[in-house]
C-alpha cells in the first residue's frame, strides 16, 4: 500500500436531482512496460488499471486503465446527486497500488 | 546502361536532399511509422457480429498535438440515460500505440449524462476511435484522425 497523493474535485452541496462533474487526479508514473533504460533493461509495468467511484455504497462509475493513460491519470465523469453522503474513489494497479479517497456532499 | 555523367548524378542528388530537408516535421515524422496493432481484432473481440454505428458519440481530441504524452481526450454520448437506455460504457482504442486498448469507462443510468474525460499517450500520429456500448446492445463510433509531432515513448522507436 502506497501512500498516494490525490486530488478530488466534488461540489460540496447539490439539488436533489442535479447532475454535478466529478474530476480525480492520483500522482502515479504509468510506467508503460514498453520502454527500456539505457542500457537497454526493459522497465517493468507499474500502472494503475482500476478506478471505482461508489456513491454511498453503491458504484456510479469505473474505468479501466491501459499504459496509453499519461501519468498522473486524471479521470472527470458525472452522477446525479441523489442523497446526502459519502462518494469513495478507490484507485489500485500493479504491485499492490492501492488509494482510496472520500467527499462528503450534501444534497438538498 | 546509360552512362549518367557525374554531373548529372550531383544534380539529381542534390536535388532529393533538398526536397527532404523542404518537407515539414510533420511529414517527415510519418516517414517512420510505427506498426500498427491488432485494434480491429480487439475491436471485433467487444462487438462480435454486432455492427458498429456511425454517429451519437462525439470524440473531442485536438487534431494536431504538439506533446504525445499529455494528450486531452474527451468523449460524449447522446443518450438520454435512463434506467432502460442508457450508456454501458465507453471504450477508446488506437491504431498505432503499442496496445490498441487505450481506456474504457463504465457508465449506468445513474451517470445522468455520458461524457467523460481523460488524458492520454499517443506513440504517433493515428486513428483514435471511441466506441459507445449501449444498454440495448448496439454500438456506436466515432474516430479522429491526429497528427501528433512529438511522440510518446520515443524509446520505442528502433533506432
Amino acid at each position: 500500500m502506497t501512500t498516494a497523493n490525490v486530488r478530488v474535485d466534488v461540489p460540496a452541496r447539490a439539488r436533489r436531482g442535479e447532475i454535478i462533474d466529478i474530476k480525480t487526479l492520483v500522482a502515479h508514473t504509468m510506467e508503460t512496460g514498453f520502454r527500456r533504460t539505457h542500457l537497454g533493461v526493459p522497465i517493468p509495468r507499474d500502472i494503475i488499471t482500476t478506478f471505482v467511484c461508489l456513491y454511498n455504497g453503491v458504484e456510479v462509475f469505473r474505468a479501466e486503465l491501459h499504459p496509453s493513460v499519461s501519468a498522473n491519470p486524471y479521470l472527470q465523469f458525472s452522477t446525479v446527486a441523489t442523497d446526502s453522503g459519502t462518494l469513495e474513489f478507490k484507485w489500485s494497479g500493479d504491485n499492490g497500488f492501492s488509494a482510496t479517497q472520500a467527499a462528503r456532499i450534501v444534497v438538498t | 546502361m546509360k552512362r549518367s555523367s557525374r554531373r548529372a548524378f550531383l544534380a539529381k542528388a542534390s536535388a532529393s536532399v533538398m526536397v527532404a530537408a523542404a518537407l515539414p516535421a510533420v511529414v517527415r515524422a510519418q516517414m517512420v511509422r510505427t506498426p500498427l496493432n491488432n485494434m480491429p481484432e480487439v475491436i471485433r473481440k467487444l462487438t462480435g457480429t454486432n455492427t458498429i454505428h456511425k454517429g451519437r458519440v462525439k470524440l473531442d481530441v485536438p487534431p494536431l498535438v504538439e506533446n504525445g504524452h499529455l494528450v486531452p481526450l474527451n468523449v460524449s454520448v447522446e443518450s438520454a440515460m435512463t434506467e432502460s437506455d442508457y450508456v454501458k460504457a465507453i471504450h477508446v482504442f488506437t491504431e498505432r500505440n503499442p496496445l490498441p486498448e487505450m481506456v474504457t469507462f463504465r457508465l449506468g443510468p445513474r451517470a445522468g449524462r455520458a461524457r467523460v474525460a481523460t488524458r492520454v499517450r499517443m506513440a504517433d500520429t493515428q486513428n483514435v476511435i471511441a466506441i459507445a456500448e449501449m444498454s440495448d446492445g448496439s454500438f456506436w463510433s466515432d474516430s479522429v484522425f491526429m497528427i501528433v509531432t512529438l511522440a510518446a515513448c520515443l524509446e520505442e522507436l528502433p533506432a
